[in-house]
């Protein structure tokens, strides 16, 4: 413990405890805004799970189970009041699609649209391996083929060149 | 097709880089408007200074109007407003301000300070108008025909440009159509 006497040090263990303490205080509040009354589990369940499925629009990253802001509040308490009063995911899918578009959803839906979205990486995946596949394949044979060229040039005597065409022969049937 | 083959990483990459390009332009905090060449949502709504008859948002039929989200807290509608003033003004258009989850008191100072264009001001507090017309942001404006459809939705301030480019030769096209 002789360390901390030096001030350095202590100022650094400080500000170590300020950065791992600070965040805290940014946690959502999960307690008190979310832990709101419904008839049923079902419904409470319902409620969770559409609000980790729509985007904030404010902050757009986040969705609205984990955003702060003030529409995102406002959304909550459009989305819990229409499951008390009997929507359906369906209907409440249409309602904020209505007002605000498809960007509403945290996850793009699978259509016509976003089917390149979701298929482009892979597509680009699969010809990036195509072509490495077709590169190797090529150097290959080019190394092969080169070898044969070199044993067939024709340079010295005829026993050389019976040599050189055994060693093609050889490489050629490998 | 060797020099397909050769070609291809080019034109992959040459494809990529134009995707990329064209997002580098693109805002993610516009998001278009699903409410555009859709009729405005109708709604009633308390007015300010308060003590008036409420608002009826189908008294406006037959009219080319312009709803003009705003706040007292937010910044940017500090430098749109001279341009709602003179888009009211040139335009001779209503232009109905929606006072967004704000305190009326604090609205009514902002419009004496910055003075005051609308035919009609709303006290939304809690939101609700803003909800059914997709605001997500301050300022918002919407441009509306005579037949109740939104035409136009300007997500932030107005500026300059979007007021002379877009928005008045908007406004006067909407007005040349009979209802």
């Amino acid at each position: 413990m002789r360390i901390l006497r030096q001030t350095p040090a202590r100022l650094f263990l400080c500000l170590c405890l300020a950065l791992i303490s600070g965040p805290a205080t940014l946690l959502p509040l999960p307690a008190a805004e979310l832990m709101t009354q419904f008839d049923t589990a079902e419904q409470e369940a319902r409620y969770q799970e559409l609000l980790r499925e729509y985007r904030c629009l404010k902050c757009q990253n986040q969705n609205l189970a984990d955003s702060q802001a003030g529409l995102a509040s406002d959304l909550r308490r459009e989305i819990r009041e229409q499951i008390l009063s009997g929507k359906t995911n369906e209907d409440i899918d249409q309602y904020l699609v209505g007002r605000y578009g498809e960007f509403v959803f945290y996850r793009p839906r699978l259509s016509n649209k976003t089917l390149l979205l979701w298929t482009g990486p892979f597509v680009l995946l699969a010809l990036c391996l195509v072509g490495v596949y077709v590169m190797i394949r090529r150097r290959r044979t080019r190394s092969r083929d080169q070898r044969v060229a070199d044993a067939t040039t024709a340079s010295g005597s005829a026993e050389e060149l019976a040599e050189k065409l055994q060693k093609a022969r050889d490489l050629l049937s490998s | 097709m060797k020099l397909v083959l050769k070609l291809l990483p080019l034109v992959v990459f040459v494809a990529l880089a134009a995707f990329l390009y064209r997002g580098l332009s693109l805002d993610p905090s516009e998001l278009p408007s699903p409410l555009i060449d859709k009729p405005a949502p109708s709604f009633v709504m308390g007015t300010l200074p308060p003590g008036q008859q409420p608002f009826d948002s189908s008294s406006m039929a037959g009219q080319v109007w312009v709803l003009n989200v705003w706040a007292s807290w937010c910044r940017p509608c500090i430098q749109e407003h001279p341009l709602i003033i003179r888009l009211a003004q040139q335009m001779q258009v209503p232009v109905v301000g929606l006072n967004y989850k704000d305190d009326p008191t604090d609205a009514q100072r902002w419009l004496n300070q910055y003075g005051d264009p609308f035919a009609h001001v709303l006290s939304d507090q809690a939101g609700d108008v803003g909800l059914d017309y997709g605001v997500y942001g301050v300022p918002e404006s919407f441009i509306i025909d005579r037949q109740g459809i939104i035409r136009y939705k300007q997500v932030g301030p107005i500026d300059e440009a979007s007021l002379t480019d877009t928005i008045m030769p908007l406004i006067e096209r909407l007005k040349e159509h009979d209802s």
